[in-house]
C-alpha cells in the first residue's frame, strides 16, 4: 500500500497531467517579455497533452488500463486512473484546449500579466485533467477544488472593480460548494471507506441499512457539483463571471468549470453509487426535474439578455443540464444522450464563445443590437457561429440534434414522457434566442459604424482568433455528420453505456 | 550511528551559536552571516540525521552528563519529538535566511537592537529543543520560559513604541503561564514524588489534588497558546515583530506550549482528564476559529490580519480534544493525527505566509491591505508563495492543511459529533474569506501613477516559496510522516 | 501543623493575594512585583508541600534553585523592557490597561 503501485503505464496519467502542469509552473515564472518562448511553450504542451491522450484513448479502447495509486492519506489513496469515461473527458478538454491556447494567444497580444494568466490558463488544464483521470472521489474532490483556485485569477484577470467583485461572486458560490461537496465525501467515505469509481458503482450493498444516509450524501454531493454545473438556483456565478476575457470564457464554459461539474454528477451516479443503485435509493427522478427545471429556465433568462455573452451564459445554464437530464433518464439511451451531450455541448459552446470574442475584438460589438450587418463584413466568424447556433437548437444533422434525438430516445425508455415536451420546449425557445441573432447576422443591413473597429490586414480578423473558430465549428458539424465513425462521440458514449449497467 | 548520542547537539548547536553570535556582535556583518549560515546548515543536517536513525532504530532516551533523572536533565526522542526538531530546524533555517538578507540589503541603522537578534534567535531555537526532547515537567517549565523570554526579546527588536508594548504585553502573559503551570507541576511533586513524565504516565489517578495540578497546568499552557479569549496578546506581538521574527513566533513558538498540553494530556494524564473538560478545551476552540476568522475578516493591516489567523488556526489544534477524549480507539486515532498533522503544516504555511506578507510590505512600503494594489502585477512570486500558503490554512486540497481537516472530519464523524464538523467546515470558510481579500485587493488594477514598487531581494521569495510548497508537498505525502508521529504515542491516541 | 505545611499554606495565600494584585494594577512595576512575590509563593508551595511528612528532600530545592534563576532572568528583561517603554512613552502602564 505504501509507495507507487504500478500497473500497465503508470506513468501515462502522469504524464497528461505533467504536460500541463509543469509548463504552468515554468510560464509563471517566465518574465512577461519573452513572448515567444511562452507561444512556444504554450503550443508545444497543447499538442504533447493532445498527442499523450490521443494514445491513451486508442490504447483504453483496447482494453488496456492505466493506473497510478499512492497512499496519501491513512486509508485514502490517491489514485489516477484512465477508463472509457475519464478519456471522454479528457479528450474534450485535450482538443479544446489546443483550440483555445491558440485562441487566447491572439486574443492577449499585447495586454499586461500575460505570464499569470498563461501559467494559471494551463494550471487550469492540468486540473481538469486530474478531474478526467481521478480515480476515487478524494482524488476527483483534490482537483476539483484546484480548479476553483487555478481560475480565479482568471476571472479576475482585468483588475478593475467589475471584475473583482464578479471574482468575488464567484468565490463564493465555488468555495461553498467546495465546501458541501467536501461533507458528502467525508460523509460518505465513514459510511463506505476509501470509494474508488467502479463501473457500477460500490455502494449497492449499503442500500439495505443506510438507504436515508446515502439519500442524503447523495443531494449533498449533487449540491456541491451543482454549482459549477450551474443548475438552477446555483447557477448565480456563471452570468456575472461573464466579464473575464472570452478565451476564459470559453474555458469556463466549454473546457473546464461548468464541465466539471457536470461530469462529477456522471462520476456520482454512474461510479460511486451506480445507475442502478440510484435508482433504487429513488434519487434519479427528482435530479430528472431538477434539471429539466434548468433547462427551461435558463432559457427562458436567456431570451431576454441583450448582451451577447449573457444571453450565450443563460444558454450554458441551459444546456449544461441537458448531461444531467442524461444522466437522471435510467436506460441506456438516456446515458448514450447525456454523455454525448458533455462532447457536444462543449464544441458547440467554445465555437459560440469564440464568435463572441471574435466580434468583440474586430467591431467593438457587445450587445445584440449592434451585430446587424456582420454577416458581410465576418462571414467566416458569422458562418461558425450560425454553424453553433443551429448545433443548439437541434438542427439536423449537427452534433446538437443527435443528443436530442437520444435524450428524446432516453426519456421513453425511462417512462418519463413529459421529458420530449421539455425537450420540444427548449428547443423551441432556443430558436427563439438564437434565430434573431442569425437573423441580424446575415438579413439585416448595417445601420451604424461599428462601436471599435480594428483592422487586421486582408482577413476579416486576426488568423490566431479565426482558425480556432473555424476548427471548432467543422467539429460540430463532423460529430453530427459522422457520428457513426469509430471514436466519435457517439461511439464512445455507447461504448461507457454498455459498462455501466450490469443487466 | 546511535540516535542517543545525537540528541545532546541539538541542545549544544544552537546554544554555543548563542554564544558565538554574542562574541561576534561587534564584527563585520560578513562574519556573522557566514557563521549563522553554518549554524542552520549544520542544525538541518543533524536534525535530518536524527529523523533518519529515529526511523531506523526507534525511540532513544539520553541522560545529559550521565546524570539521570531526578536530578539529571533527560532527553526523549520519539517520532513526535524528531519530527517537530526538523520542523524546528527547517522553518528557523529559512527564517534566518530571510533575516540575514534583509541585515544585508536593508541596512536600517538599527544598531543596538540588531545586536540582540542573534542571539535571541539561537535561544529561542534551543528553548524549543529544549521543549520536544524534554523528559520529565520541570525541564518542560525552563524550556517554557526560555522559549518565552527569547521570544518576547525578539518581539522587543520590532519599530518603536508598538513594538515594546506589545512585548511587555506578551511578557506578562508569559510570565504569568508559566508560573500557573509551575504551581501545578508543584502540586504533582507534592503528590507523586517524581516529575519524568513515563513514570507518571503509570501513576496519575483521578484525584482532586491531580485534577487541580493538571488544570492549573492547562490554564497556564492555554495563556501561552494564545487560546481564545487568552489570546489578546498575540494578534500585537506577531503582527509588528519584525517579519523572520513573526513567522518564527506564529510556527513554532506557540506550538511549545500546545505540545506540553498535549503530551499531558494524551501521554501522561490520560486516567485523569475527564470528557467534559476536553468538550470545554474544544469549545474555546470553536471560539478562536470563528473569533480569529472574523477579526481577521475585519483586519485592515496585512500582517495583523496573518496574526489574527495564527490565532483562528490554534483553535483547530485545540479540537482535538473533545474529538480524542471518551470517543473510542479509532476517533482518538484520527483526532491524533489530523491535529498533528495541522500542526507541521500551520507551522510551514504560516510561515510562509507570513515571510510573503513581509516581502509584499518592503515592496509596497506600506502595511494596509488596501495598499496593495497592483502587486500582483510587481510581485507574482510572493503573491504565489502567499497563495500556496494560503490553500494550506484554508484547507483546500491538495495541501497537508486539507489532509488535516479531512482526518479532524473524519474523527468528528466516526465520534458521532456533528458540532465539531460545523465548524471545521465555517472555520475554512472564514479563511478563504480573508485570504481572497488580500487578493482581491492584489489583483486590482493600480491607479496610474499612482503605486510605487521597491524591488525586493530575489532571496526573500525562495525562502517564502520554499516552505509553502513544503506544505503543499504534504498533502502527497501525509502517510508516512503521520505514521512516524504517532508511533511510540499512548494507546488512547494510538487506536488499535 | 508542620513548619513545612506552613510553608505551603503561606506560600498558597502569597499567590492568591499576588495573582489579586497583578490584575489589578496596571502600572507596569507593581505588575513586576507581584509577579515576583507570586514567584516566591510558588516555590514555598513547591517546597513545602513536597517534604511534608516527609522530611528534606533535595529535588524541590534544586528545582526551586533553577527557578530563581529563571525568575531573575525574567526580572532583569522586563526592566530592560519597561524602563525602554517609560523613555518612550513616558507611560507606566500599557495603552490598552490606562484606557480602562
Amino acid at each position: 500500500m505504501n509507495g507507487v503501485v504500478t500497473s500497465s503505464g503508470w506513468w501515462l496519467p502522469l504524464a497528461v497531467l505533467g504536460s500541463s502542469l509543469v509548463p504552468a509552473l515554468v510560464i509563471m515564472v517566465l518574465s512577461e517579455e519573452r513572448q515567444l518562448t511562452r507561444t512556444a511553450l504554450n503550443l508545444t504542451a497543447a499538442v504533447t497533452k493532445l498527442t499523450l491522450v490521443a494514445y491513451m484513448t486508442w490504447s483504453v479502447a483496447r482494453g488496456n488500463a492505466y493506473e497510478l495509486r499512492f497512499a496519501m492519506l491513512p486509508g485514502v489513496d490517491f489514485v489516477l486512473r484512465a477508463d472509457a469515461l475519464a478519456m471522454l473527458f479528457a479528450g474534450l478538454s485535450a482538443v479544446l484546449w489546443l483550440f483555445t491556447t491558440i485562441y487566447a494567444i491572439g486574443y492577449l497580444e499585447g495586454s499586461p500579466n500575460r505570464s499569470r494568466f498563461f501559467g494559471f490558463f494551463s494550471l487550469c488544464v492540468a486540473s481538469t485533467m486530474g478531474i478526467a483521470l481521478a480515480g476515487n472521489l478524494v482524488t476527483f474532490l483534490v482537483f476539483y477544488e484546484l480548479l476553483t483556485l487555478s481560475t480565479y485569477p482568471l476571472v479576475v484577470h482585468r483588475g478593475t472593480t467589475k471584475a473583482l467583485n464578479a471574482g468575488r461572486t464567484y468565490l463564493r458560490y465555488t468555495i461553498g460548494g467546495g465546501a458541501v461537496l467536501l461533507l458528502g465525501v467525508a460523509l460518505l467515505t465513514s459510511v463506505a471507506g476509501d470509494v474508488a469509481f467502479a463501473d457500477t458503482g460500490s455502494l449497492v450493498s449499503l442500500i439495505a441499512q443506510d438507504s436515508t444516509m446515502l439519500q442524503l450524501i447523495f443531494w449533498l454531493l449533487i449540491a456541491g457539483l451543482g454549482v459549477k454545473a450551474a443548475i438552477v438556483p446555483l447557477h448565480g456565478w456563471l452570468p456575472v463571471a461573464m466579464v473575464a476575457p472570452a478565451p476564459v470564457s470559453a474555458l469556463l464554459h466549454a473546457v473546464a468549470v461548468v464541465k466539471a461539474g457536470a461530469f462529477g454528477i456522471v462520476r456520482v451516479v454512474y461510479n460511486v453509487y451506480g445507475v442502478e443503485t440510484a435508482q433504487l435509493l429513488g434519487v434519479l427522478a427528482p435530479l430528472a426535474v431538477v434539471a429539466c427545471f434548468t433547462i427551461v429556465w435558463g432559457s427562458v433568462r436567456a431570451l431576454f439578455q441583450t448582451d451577447i455573452k449573457r444571453r450565450l451564459a443563460y444558454s450554458t445554464v441551459s444546456q449544461v443540464s441537458y448531461i444531467a437530464l442524461g444522466i437522471a433518464l435510467f436506460g441506456p439511451w438516456g446515458t448514450i444522450g447525456g454523455l454525448m451531450h458533455l462532447m457536444h455541448q462543449g464544441l458547440m459552446k467554445i465555437t459560440l464563445f469564440f464568435c463572441a470574442g471574435n466580434y468583440a475584438e474586430t467591431l467593438g460589438v457587445h450587445d445584440i443590437d449592434e451585430l446587424d450587418g456582420a454577416g458581410a463584413r465576418m462571414p467566416a466568424t458569422s458562418v461558425a457561429f450560425t454553424v453553433g447556433a443551429f448545433g443548439m437548437i437541434g438542427v439536423p444533422p449537427l452534433a446538437g440534434f443527435v443528443s436530442k434525438w437520444y435524450l428524446g430516445l432516453g426519456a421513453l425508455e425511462a417512462n418519463m414522457p413529459w421529458v420530449l415536451g421539455v425537450l420540444v420546449l427548449s428547443s423551441l425557445l432556443n430558436a427563439a434566442y438564437f434565430l434573431p441573432i442569425v437573423h441580424r447576422l446575415w438579413f439585416r443591413p448595417q445601420l451604424r459604424p461599428w462601436p471599435d473597429e480594428r483592422s487586421f490586414g486582408t482577413g476579416e480578423t486576426s488568423r490566431w482568433l479565426l482558425v480556432p473558430t473555424l476548427a471548432t465549428a467543422l467539429f460540430t458539424v463532423g460529430a453530427g455528420v459522422l457520428a457513426s465513425l469509430p471514436f466519435s462521440p457517439l461511439r464512445w458514449a455507447t461504448l461507457i453505456s454498455v459498462r455501466v449497467y450490469t443487466q | 550511528m546511535n540516535g542517543s548520542a545525537l540528541l545532546p547537539w541539538m541542545l549544544v548547536v544552537p546554544l554555543s551559536w548563542a554564544t558565538g553570535t554574542v562574541l561576534l556582535a561587534h564584527r563585520r556583518h560578513a562574519y556573522t552571516h557566514a557563521f549563522n549560515t553554518v549554524g542552520s546548515l549544520l542544525l538541518v543536517a543533524l536534525a535530518a540525521t536524527l529523523y533518519w536513525v529515529t526511523r531506523e532504530h526507534g525511540p532513544t532516551t539520553h541522560a545529559l552528563g550521565g546524570w539521570s533523572a531526578p536530578l539529571g536533565i533527560g532527553l526523549r526522542a520519539d517520532g513526535l519529538a524528531v519530527t517537530l526538531v526538523l520542523l524546528t530546524a527547517i522553518v528557523s533555517g529559512a527564517c534566518g535566511w530571510y533575516a540575514r538578507t534583509s541585515e544585508r540589503t536593508e541596512r536600517q541603522g538599527k544598531g543596538t537592537s540588531q545586536r540582540y537578534f542573534w542571539p535571541l534567535f539561537w535561544l529561542l531555537i534551543t528553548a524549543l529543543n529544549g521543549i520536544w526532547l524534554a523528559d520529565d515537567l520541570f525541564n518542560l517549565y525552563v524550556g517554557l520560559e526560555l522559549l518565552g523570554l527569547s521570544a518576547v526579546g525578539l518581539v522587543a527588536l520590532g519599530d518603536g513604541e508598538a513594538s515594546l508594548s506589545a512585548a511587555l504585553r506578551y511578557l506578562m502573559a508569559a510570565l504569568l503561564g508559566s508560573l500557573a503551570y509551575l504551581l501545578g507541576v508543584a502540586l504533582v511533586y507534592a503528590s507523586y514524588g517524581t516529575l519524568a513524565l513515563p513514570e507518571l504516565a503509570g501513576l496519575l489517578s483521578r484525584e482532586p489534588i491531580t485534577q487541580l495540578a493538571l488544570a492549573l497546568m492547562t490554564v497556564g499552557l492555554c495563556l501561552k497558546t494564545a487560546l481564545f479569549p487568552l489570546h489578546g496578546w498575540l494578534p500585537p506581538a506577531h503582527g509588528v515583530a519584525l517579519t523572520p521574527v513573526s513567522a518564527m513566533l506564529s510556527a513554532l513558538v506557540v506550538k511549545g506550549s500546545f505540545y506540553i498540553l498535549f503530551r499531558l494530556w494524551s501521554d501522561v494524564a490520560e486516567s485523569v482528564v475527564t470528557p467534559l473538560a476536553a468538550q470545554a478545551l474544544g469549545a474555546l476552540g470553536a471560539g478562536a476559529v470563528l473569533w480569529g476568522g472574523w477579526q481577521a475578516l475585519r483586519e485592515s493591516s496585512l500582517k495583523m490580519l496573518v496574526a489574527h489567523s495564527t490565532v483562528a488556526q490554534l483553535g483547530y489544534l485545540f479540537l482535538f480534544f473533545p474529538l480524542a477524549v471518551g470517543t473510542g480507539a479509532s476517533a482518538a486515532a484520527l483526532a491524533t493525527q489530523g491535529m498533528l498533522l495541522h500542526l507541521v503544516a500551520h507551522a510551514l504555511a504560516k510561515s510562509a505566509m507570513f515571510l510573503a506578507s513581509g516581502t509584499l510590505i518592503a515592496s509596497v512600503g506600506r502595511g494596509g491591505v488596501s495598499d496593495l494594489a497592483g502587486v500582483g502585477r510587481h510581485m507574482p512570486m510572493s503573491l504565489f508563495a502567499f497563495g500556496l500558503a494560503g490553500v494550506s490554512l484554508m484547507g483546500l486540497p491538495p495541501s497537508g492543511g486539507f489532509n488535516a481537516k479531512w482526518l479532524l472530519l473524519q474523527s468528528a464523524l466516526a465520534g458521532g459529533q456533528w458540532l465539531w464538523l460545523i465548524v471545521l467546515l465555517s472555520g475554512g470558510l472564514l479563511t478563504a474569506g480573508y485570504v481572497f481579500r488580500v487578493f482581491r485587493e492584489s489583483f486590482r488594477d493600480p491607479d496610474p501613477g499612482g503605486g510605487r514598487f521597491t524591488t525586493t531581494p530575489r532571496a526573500y521569495d525562495w525562502v517564502a516559496l520554499a516552505l509553502a510548497t513544503l506544505s503543499i508537498a504534504l498533502g502527497f505525502a501525509s502517510r508516512s510522516p503521520l505514521a512516524f508521529m504517532t508511533n511510540g504515542l499512548a494507546v488512547m491516541v494510538r487506536g488499535q | 501543623m508542620s513548619a513545612d505545611r506552613l510553608y505551603a499554606y503561606v506560600g498558597a495565600a502569597l499567590v492568591a493575594l499576588s495573582l489579586y494584585a497583578f490584575l489589578v494594577h496596571t502600572h507596569l512595576l507593581r505588575r513586576l512585583l507581584a509577579f515576583n512575590v507570586m514567584g516566591g509563593g510558588t516555590f514555598l508551595i513547591l517546597v513545602g508541600l513536597a517534604q511534608d511528612g516527609r522530611g528534606p528532600d533535595p529535588v524541590p530545592q534544586a528545582l526551586v534553585l533553577t527557578g530563581i534563576v529563571v525568575a531573575i532572568s525574567a526580572t532583569a528583561l522586563a526592566i530592560i523592557l519597561l524602563r525602554r517603554w517609560f523613555v518612550f512613552s513616558q507611560a507606566t502602564a500599557l495603552p490598552e490597561d490606562e484606557a480602562q
